[in-house]
């Protein structure tokens, strides 16, 4: 049965609503351009504010920015609000190239960096910003990572060895290094964790994609004699085993990484174990 | 561990700010390579550590270098670290303290092994040894050919090193206060450290952290500049708060332009590039450098590197469209070495210049990269304030690591890849000191009773400052002025319109606009206490920068093309007087003596490459 038919019968379905303090209302419109801007000169783009000092409701505000006057990312057109429109503006940003993986957020309905995201590069003309979803906000685009960052450091991100440590290197083949290349360059922005509809579901629980990486990044370095300890660590029916394959974690990495292969490659290892 | 109190709330302007108090062995501030580095070692040593910083570990600005680590590991060819040494002194063009440079020449490839065993994935060569390359001003046998001694992790070697060296401040449960903003350093009346006044962003609480020693390791202040590779949180709030104290800061004329930074977006493209065989070309597709540098070509220094592109597009032979920049040339490259050695700023020139490295090149231009100066320490991180008798006199309470401090081992100009082996060596040698000082497990004396009552007011006074010119305004002008009156070429009329730029912007301060008067994650008030801090070290810059009056390393004047070792073989320090926004200048000599008779005293001579 279509969903149209199952309507047509009578049927209604289920109405859920949010708590009253996370509907979002319409915000205020900042900088309306001129009216004699040329055509394509500026753009709109909606920003969700939340000020953590007031009991108001979050809302979306609406900013004109002059695309003759900023630079060609979206970090660009946020920084260019704060300076000339709205200095309150709040949003995390450091390095401005893509490595530091501070700026992530929701970008026209996708987690991605802002720095590396040319604003060109969005679907719709009006470009909306949220910050990360399913996360507890600070302020506007300023999301809490608190619980994501125990869940990294919970996987034990160290080489962990018990044979003698030699006087030089650890010697590692070329070809034993390659296998923890899309592992390492990990930035921990967590667009993928935050884009994983199990992770909004069970976050509390599931260590989601990007923590999953880092943990098969370990268990991939020839080095690391751990593997079975790491292995246990992760066994368990909500660390690992909540991957739906739904793949959103691939597909929003802006460092094009594969995390959803990750986890597939940790559950190979626990199949290879029991065998 | 640490003893957490709410205290009573001092009122500044009428207003209440309730404090929480902390006690600690040491405090870090920062968490970039040297800080880390810093903290694991205070851990070790079973220290009560806190590392304070305003950005997650992993964010702070280390994790931007590409190229390499130097370390003379001998795993290409025979090294020595003698070699790295004079290499070092030569490159800073005999302005590093021959004593500390062997320090760092010395501990540099125990440094590296260390971060190996911590699990760094460094890039590796056909008998799994670590992978070094070729990198500017690197020689064999005292400048007898080029040498292959930065060690890599592609072209992500930063991210790669504070990434582990973060896993293993997890491993030894390092205390951090992550995105917690250092107002200003506590000190007493016999101008003693006592800790820190900070700000948490999360919930707008102030924290004074009582500490027997401080570390800072703060970075750079590449954000002075309108362009630089530098991320926007490279404030240099360390110096700033040295500054502050009455300290001086040393040799802060010196700023180093990366040759390459990517043209319009600024964005760093590493020195490797060179390394595995780019080159750089002008307009008329000449490769200029074997003009300037006959031997080195393109591997030679980055001053002489950036002051050659710059001739080139002062006389006309620049590229593009309004002759403005150069070209780096890539293509000819392997595309499969590009892909494992370059991954990273191939990635970049795409996204920031349109280009695909394997067929075009990327137009570049120098950037603002590194300071050279800041504050100024012995090797073991002790922070010196010079008295009449001692140059080399001591500041208890108080030390810095990394870009912040100035130790001095990169002098008038900085190798390439000896700033991470610096962050990691001296981030070590600060641990071992900190052991000694502060290691015997008794209680520091209580804090001043108005401790930290100084930075409240100093954060009161922007949050409430109402005047008429925006932090985004002032900063700009400020970029403005440091990038047109104190770049890669100076001359005395440049320099003194500089002065005379940055200290009208000095005096607006006091005029500032921060419209957000919330405490939490009040990034407005945040810039404003940033761009605070870059004002007074645009000023210190620009002043030591007219007052050198001779070309050495980064800096380079016009009027005076030559290396004055006569009058100029010094430190320049500076002062900066908040009330009258002037700076004073005084001088510290060159340690002119090693550490060992294991190598002498490399003499000066002319720097050619």
């Amino acid at each position: 049965m279509t969903p149209e038919k199952w309507r047509a019968n009578g049927n209604k379905m289920v109405q859920l609503t949010l708590p009253k303090n996370s509907k979002i209302h319409q915000g205020k419109e900042w900088n309306p351009p001129p009216k004699d801007a040329e055509e394509g000169r500026w753009r709109a783009y909606r920003v969700y504010r939340y000020d953590p000092d007031t009991d108001e409701n979050p809302r979306v505000d609406t900013y004109w920015v002059d695309t003759f006057d900023c630079g060609p990312m979206v970090l660009d057109a946020l920084l260019w609000i704060k300076n000339n429109v709205d200095s309150t503006l709040t949003f995390r940003r450091s390095c401005r190239e893509g490595v530091c993986g501070s700026c992530s957020m929701n970008i026209d309905g996708t987690n991605t960096l802002a720095c590396t995201m040319h604003a060109e590069e969005a679907q719709k003309e009006t470009i909306a910003i949220y910050p990360l979803p399913h996360m507890p906000v600070v302020k506007d685009l300023v999301p809490d990572l608190t619980h994501f960052y125990a869940q990294h450091r919970s996987i034990e991100p160290w080489l962990q060895t018990d044979s003698p440590t030699p006087g030089k290197e650890w010697r590692q083949s070329r070809e034993d290094r390659e296998k923890l290349d899309g592992l390492y360059e990990c930035i921990l922005c967590a667009c993928c964790t935050t884009s994983c509809p199990s992770y909004w579901w069970n976050g509390d629980r599931y260590l989601g994609p990007a923590t999953l990486l880092q943990a098969y990044r370990w268990m991939s370095d020839s080095r690391d004699e751990h593997t079975g300890e790491r292995l246990d660590n992760v066994e368990d029916p909500f660390k690992l085993y909540r991957c739906r394959t739904i793949l959103n974690c691939t597909k929003a990495c802006p460092k094009g990484l594969n995390p959803g292969k990750s986890i597939a490659s940790i559950r190979a290892l626990m199949v290879e174990r029991g065998e | 561990m640490a003893e957490d109190k709410l205290n009573g709330a001092p009122s500044v302007n009428g207003r209440a700010y309730p404090i929480v108090d902390h006690d600690y062995d040491v405090v870090v501030i920062g968490a970039g390579g040297s800080g880390l580095r810093a903290v694991v070692g205070c851990s070790e040593a079973g220290l009560r550590t806190a590392c304070i910083t305003k950005v997650f570990p992993t964010r702070s600005h280390t994790v931007a270098a590409q190229g390499g680590i130097a370390a003379s590991l001998g795993n290409m060819h025979p090294d020595d670290w003698r070699w790295h040494m004079y290499d070092t002194v030569k490159g800073s063009d005999w302005l590093g303290d021959q004593d500390a440079i062997e320090y760092l020449c010395r501990h540099a490839p125990q440094a590296v092994y260390e971060l190996e065993h911590w699990g760094m994935p460094f890039s590796r060569t056909d008998q799994g040894k670590i992978l070094q390359r070729a990198f500017g001003g690197m020689s064999v046998d005292f400048g007898n050919g080029q040498a292959m001694r930065t060690c890599a992790a592609a072209d992500r070697t930063g991210h790669a090193m504070l990434h582990t060296m973060y896993g293993q401040a997890l491993r030894h449960s390092a205390e951090f206060f992550i995105e917690y903003f250092a107002i200003d350093l506590i000190m007493d009346d016999e101008g003693v450290c006592r800790g820190v006044m900070a700000l948490c962003l999360q919930d707008g609480s102030l924290h004074r952290f009582k500490s027997k020693q401080v570390i800072l390791a703060t970075g750079g202040y590449g954000r002075a500049y309108f362009s630089c590779t530098s991320a926007h949180i490279c404030t240099g709030d360390g110096n700033a708060m040295v500054l502050r104290a009455g300290l001086p800061l040393q040799d802060m004329e010196f700023v180093q332009f990366h040759p390459t930074g990517v043209y319009g977006a600024g964005v760093l493209i590493t020195e490797g590039a060179r390394g595995e065989g780019g080159f750089l070309t002008n307009g008329e597709g000449e490769r200029f450098m074997e003009r300037y540098a006959p031997t080195a070509k393109d591997l030679a220094s980055r001053d002489v590197v950036s002051r050659a592109i710059t001739i080139e597009i002062r006389e006309g032979r620049g590229a593009g469209p309004n002759k403005e920049h150069v070209y780096l040339n890539l293509s000819h490259l392997d595309p499969k070495l590009l892909a494992e050695r370059l991954p990273g700023i191939s990635e970049s020139a795409r996204i920031f210049s349109g280009v695909d490295v394997t067929r075009e090149p990327i137009p570049v231009l120098p950037t603002v990269h590194y300071n050279m100066g800041g504050i100024p320490t012995n090797m073991h991180g002790e922070v010196i304030r010079p008295t009449k008798g001692d140059p080399d006199a001591l500041m208890p309470g108080l030390m810095a690591v990394g870009e912040a401090a100035c130790t001095s081992v990169h002098g008038a100009n900085r190798l390439g890849s000896n700033s991470l082996i610096d962050l990691v060596v001296f981030g070590r040698a600060a641990a071992l000191r900190c052991a000694e000082i502060a290691g015997n497990g008794k209680a520091s004396a209580p804090l001043p009773k108005d401790a930290g009552e100084k930075a409240i007011a100093r954060l009161d006074h922007f949050r409430y400052a109402d005047g008429d010119i925006p932090t985004a305004e002032l900063r700009l002008k400020m970029q403005k002025t440091m990038q047109t009156d104190c770049a890669v070429f100076r001359t005395k009329e440049s320099l003194q319109q500089g002065v005379k730029g940055i200290r009208e912007v000095w005096a607006q301060a006091k005029d500032l606009k921060v419209t957000d008067r919330s405490l939490v994650w009040n990034t407005d008030l945040v810039e404003t206490l940033e761009l605070d801090n870059l004002i007074c070290q645009a000023a210190v810059t620009v002043n030591g920068a007219l007052n050198r009056e001779e070309s050495r390393g980064a800096h380079a004047r016009e009027d005076f093309p030559k290396r004055d070792d006569e009058n100029w073989m010094k430190h320049t320090l500076a002062y900066a007087d908040f009330d009258k926004y002037t700076v004073s200048l005084g001088e510290r000599p060159v340690h002119s003596y090693t550490l060992s008779n294991e190598i002498a005293y490399i003499e000066p001579k002319e720097r050619v490459y």
